[in-house]
């Protein structure tokens, strides 16, 4: 599908330039006439909103870390400084606080996109499994950054976390005592989750080449799922998905605006407006939302080491998809059960979700919370591991229609739109 | 729970601390939840919500004659009193205002920070200058007040579930009647807003504790939201900034919003 | 159809310039925080000014301040300091200009225009070459030929009114903005 490159170099210059370094036929190709499928809906948009906020992150980041002083006695304050005495530091540090929330808002929807339209399946693995890996390393990122500014949450989530690795039998102390650089949270601790917090952004920037790469040989998987079978079926993405792409993402920054300048503190904890203090931990810790429903899978589980495969187990899953969706057809548009259980998934995620924010003894209706969050964490496992494979060899789809362009215009397919 | 196993395991022994600052005492089969605080309204709620410069003003009178003598609140100074969006004392009254107080002088030219007799030299303070401490360090925050130790303000607003709401539910909460049964700590005091009850801050308003000079009555209830909305300035001090810009910005980004989406809705007419 | 068509084309091709312009805007506009982020902050503004006490100076001896981040040379002059700087003629200066904050912009580099008080000269510590600290010179320990400071970069020599006389630097010694509170006292910023 990607087929020759149709880059026409115009002036000497350009003609100059594409035979040493062809960076404008690459622009030319991937962004301006690359044929995207006509039929792209809303949640299609989000690969582009998501590269803005990784921008978002990494300028704003970059901004804070000029201000920012890496050292347990001093980095509250100069969190504080940053909010109070720098030009347009509130500004600046909450953009980069809300946009780590916007950022896996967005990358959730992303996900779940692909779940639904089976944007995962041949010949698209690489794509998906790539993105699993910037998800992680997102998870890595935003986990290390809520750590720096050394509040009562940054303090007792980052004891929490690194405690993780120390359910792995025989080495787990070790390795706990490795992540500190002490016996316990500290200064050192501090000061290597800062520079890894900088470090990764850029590491993750690369992986998300790789990931436009991969999608750039197969191009775009679409709402119908079917291929793409003549040119009918595609238009260029310039300007066509640039301008809905562009419209979009303007409604999402108007959220995030939202957030940013009228409740800026939403996501947050007031906890972490106190400073870390190695001798009290507060009374309700709970993780970052977007981090909730691992956490009440591990809290589920009546046993340390059997708690941390879980909650890793959960993540990793999502690398075997590819092989575990024994379909034909890659849209839940066309296949009615699998349709079902998937709403049965995003409510059992938004359940977690739900539980993992509550505190562990919390009661519903007389229902105690630990055991809905039970039974959510083994449909996330039947899921992948049961449903997905035993539905697909069972389901009828429904037809597939003929070619995208049919579908999308109908009887009128045969002329051309323009 | 097993989180909290962990996290516990490092605070092993030594919460001493919280549990005299929460107040450990609770009485048999009484809930000691802390009340929902009172639905007390304030000027700088909502997307246009500003400060009012009386209540900062006089905010800060409670502050500084009441508060400040136990509490400290390290993350404001005394240029912070001039600048826009907040008290917005003139610049001549807060050189006044830093003035007044006495900050620890830097080691002179012998390099002394002591007098003869031992007694640290002071210098006046200057806009640069924090809000000074009222103790050295926590240990003797702790030893004056019984063991507890009085939070620093300038990030109580933001720093307490309840935010505003919850700082004046404690300020006006002290007059409540415990119910029968319940019985009080040794030297604590009675707070339904608290968790626990129990809190080790002596009732700190008084009616005409203070004496305003715009002529406003000093009541308990007023001289609480005063110094409520100081606390939310000092916790928030770039709020009304960050609004205005906010209105700006949202101004600005609906308008591009409809534009592009003419273009989308244009460019896309014939294509589905 | 041909006269629609271009109508659309028109329309369609207002708006495209419409949105990039109104987005090219605000990104532009957003950009100015991230850029006066790095402007001194309001701490940093609010430490601008110090005071300096006099009284334990002697004459002959400078005191090194520093005031905002670079140094400041505060000398009290002996009697004959003063009188081969007095005796310099200005037009024979390399910088005839004053470089006085206290005095107008064009003010001629008169030694009456380099100190409120005579007494006491008030200099940043910084040549205008290329912002080394220059030696102050003592009568024990000259520095260069004109009695004042020599910067030992770049070899720019300064007189007794921190006048710029020989070497590369282009300007005299900035007198920053200051204020005699008291006899003893000044304060600057």
């Amino acid at each position: 599908m990607s087929g020759p490159s149709t880059y026409n170099p115009k002036s000497g210059f350009e003609r100059w330039l594409d035979a040493r370094l062809p960076l404008p036929r690459l622009m030319h190709d991937t962004m301006s006439t690359f044929p995207t499928p006509r039929n792209l809906n809303i949640w299609y948009t989000f690969g582009g909103i998501l590269t803005f906020c990784l921008a978002v992150q990494i300028v704003t980041g970059v901004v804070l870390a000029m201000h920012y002083v890496a050292n347990a006695n001093l980095a509250f304050d100069s969190v504080e400084a940053i909010m109070r005495e720098v030009n347009y530091g509130w500004l600046i540090r909450y953009m980069h606080s809300n946009g780590a929330s916007m950022f896996f808002l967005a990358v959730y929807i992303h996900m779940f996109r692909g779940l639904y339209y089976g944007s995962y399946k041949n010949p698209r693995e690489l794509i998906w499994i790539i993105g699993v890996l910037i998800y992680l390393l997102m998870m890595a990122t935003a986990f290390f950054g809520y750590v720096l500014p050394w509040g009562q949450m940054s303090f007792w989530g980052a004891t929490v976390i690194t405690n993780l690795f120390s359910a792995i039998p025989v080495v787990g102390n070790s390795i706990a005592t490795w992540l500190w650089g002490d016996f316990a949270v500290g200064d050192a601790t501090l000061n290597r989750f800062f520079s890894l917090h900088y470090l990764l952004p850029f590491i993750i920037s690369g992986v998300v080449g790789l990931h436009i790469w991969a999608l750039h040989v197969p191009g775009n998987n679409n709402p119908l799922g079917i291929d793409v079978k003549s040119p009918q079926d595609t238009v260029p993405f310039h300007p066509y998905y640039t301008v809905k792409d562009a419209f979009y993402l303007v409604c999402f920054i108007i959220l995030f605006a939202a957030f940013v300048f009228y409740s800026p503190d939403f996501f947050g904890s007031p906890d972490n407006y106190q400073p870390a203090n190695p001798l009290v931990t507060p009374p309700d810790i709970v993780p970052e939302w977007y981090l909730l429903p691992f956490y009440a899978m591990l809290r589920s589980i009546p046993n340390k080491l059997l708690g941390v495969i879980v909650m890793g187990g959960a993540i990793v899953t999502l690398v075997f998809i590819p092989w575990l969706d024994t379909s034909r057809v890659r849209s839940c548009r066309f296949r009615p059960l699998m349709k079902q259980f998937f709403w049965a998934f995003a409510v059992a995620c938004l359940l977690l979700g739900y539980c993992g924010a509550q505190s562990v003894d919390a009661e519903r209706f007389g229902v105690p919370l630990v055991w809905v969050a039970r039974i959510a964490s083994l449909y996330y496992f039947a899921f992948f591991w049961l449903i997905m494979p035993v539905i697909g060899l069972i389901e009828t789809p429904k037809k597939l229609p003929a070619s995208i362009a049919q579908s999308v215009l109908g009887d009128n397919a045969a002329t051309p739109a323009e | 729970m097993q989180l909290k196993t962990h996290a516990s395991r490092l605070a092993l022994g030594l919460a001493l601390g919280s549990a005299l600052l929460a107040g450990s005492a609770y009485a048999e089969g009484t809930d000691t939840k802390r009340h929902h605080p009172k639905d007390e309204k304030f000027s700088f709620e909502g997307p246009f919500g500003t400060y009012d410069r009386g209540e900062l003003q006089r905010g800060y009178q409670v502050y500084k004659e009441v508060c400040a003598a136990c509490h400290a609140a390290n993350h404001l100074s005394f240029h912070n009193l001039d600048e826009p969006g907040g008290p917005e004392f003139s610049e001549a009254q807060a050189k006044a205002l830093a003035n007044a107080v006495r900050i620890q002088a830097e080691p002179n030219d012998k390099g002394e920070t002591t007098d003869d007799k031992g007694v640290p030299l002071m210098r006046p303070g200057t806009l640069a200058d924090h809000f000074p401490a009222p103790y050295a360090n926590e240990n003797a925050a702790r030893a004056n007040n019984s063991g507890a130790l009085p939070p620093d303000l300038s990030m109580l607003v933001k720093a307490r579930e309840g935010g505003a709401q919850y700082v004046y539910s404690i300020l006006t909460g002290f007059h409540e009647k415990p119910p029968a049964g319940f019985k009080l700590a040794e030297g604590k005091y009675f707070n339904p807003y608290f968790e626990g009850w129990n809190i080790s801050m002596p009732p700190p308003l008084t009616n005409n504790g203070v004496s305003y000079s715009d002529g406003t009555k000093a009541t308990i209830e007023q001289q609480a939201h005063d110094v409520t909305t100081f606390l939310a300035w000092a916790s928030e001090p770039k709020m009304e900034e960050r609004k205005r810009f906010g209105f700006g910005a949202m101004v600005f980004l609906i308008m591009l919003a409809g534009v592009l989406f003419m273009a989308y809705r244009k460019l896309w007419k014939d294509q589905h | 159809m041909a006269a629609t068509t271009s109508d659309a084309g028109t329309r369609r091709d207002f708006i495209y310039v419409a949105s990039a312009s109104i987005g090219a805007v605000g990104a532009a506009a957003m950009a100015w925080p991230f850029i006066d982020q790095m402007n001194p902050s309001s701490a940093a503004l609010a430490l601008g000014s110090i005071e300096v006490d006099l009284a334990a100076i002697q004459p002959g001896q400078q005191v090194l301040v520093k005031w905002r981040g670079q140094p400041l040379f505060v000398r009290r002059r002996t009697p004959a300091e003063i009188a081969s700087a007095k005796a310099v003629d200005v037009a024979s200066l390399p910088d005839g200009n004053a470089r006085n904050a206290n005095v107008a912009d064009s003010a001629p580099a008169t030694d009456a225009n380099r100190a409120i008080k005579p007494e006491w000269l008030v200099v940043k510590g910084v040549c205008t070459h290329l912002g080394c600290t220059p030696q102050a010179a003592t009568p024990q320990i000259p520095q260069g030929e004109y009695g004042g400071w020599l910067c030992h970069c770049h070899g720019s020599m300064y007189d007794t009114a921190g006048r710029i006389r020989k070497g590369p630097a282009p300007e005299n010694l900035a007198v920053p903005p200051y204020a005699f509170l008291s006899d003893t006292r000044i304060k600057v910023g």
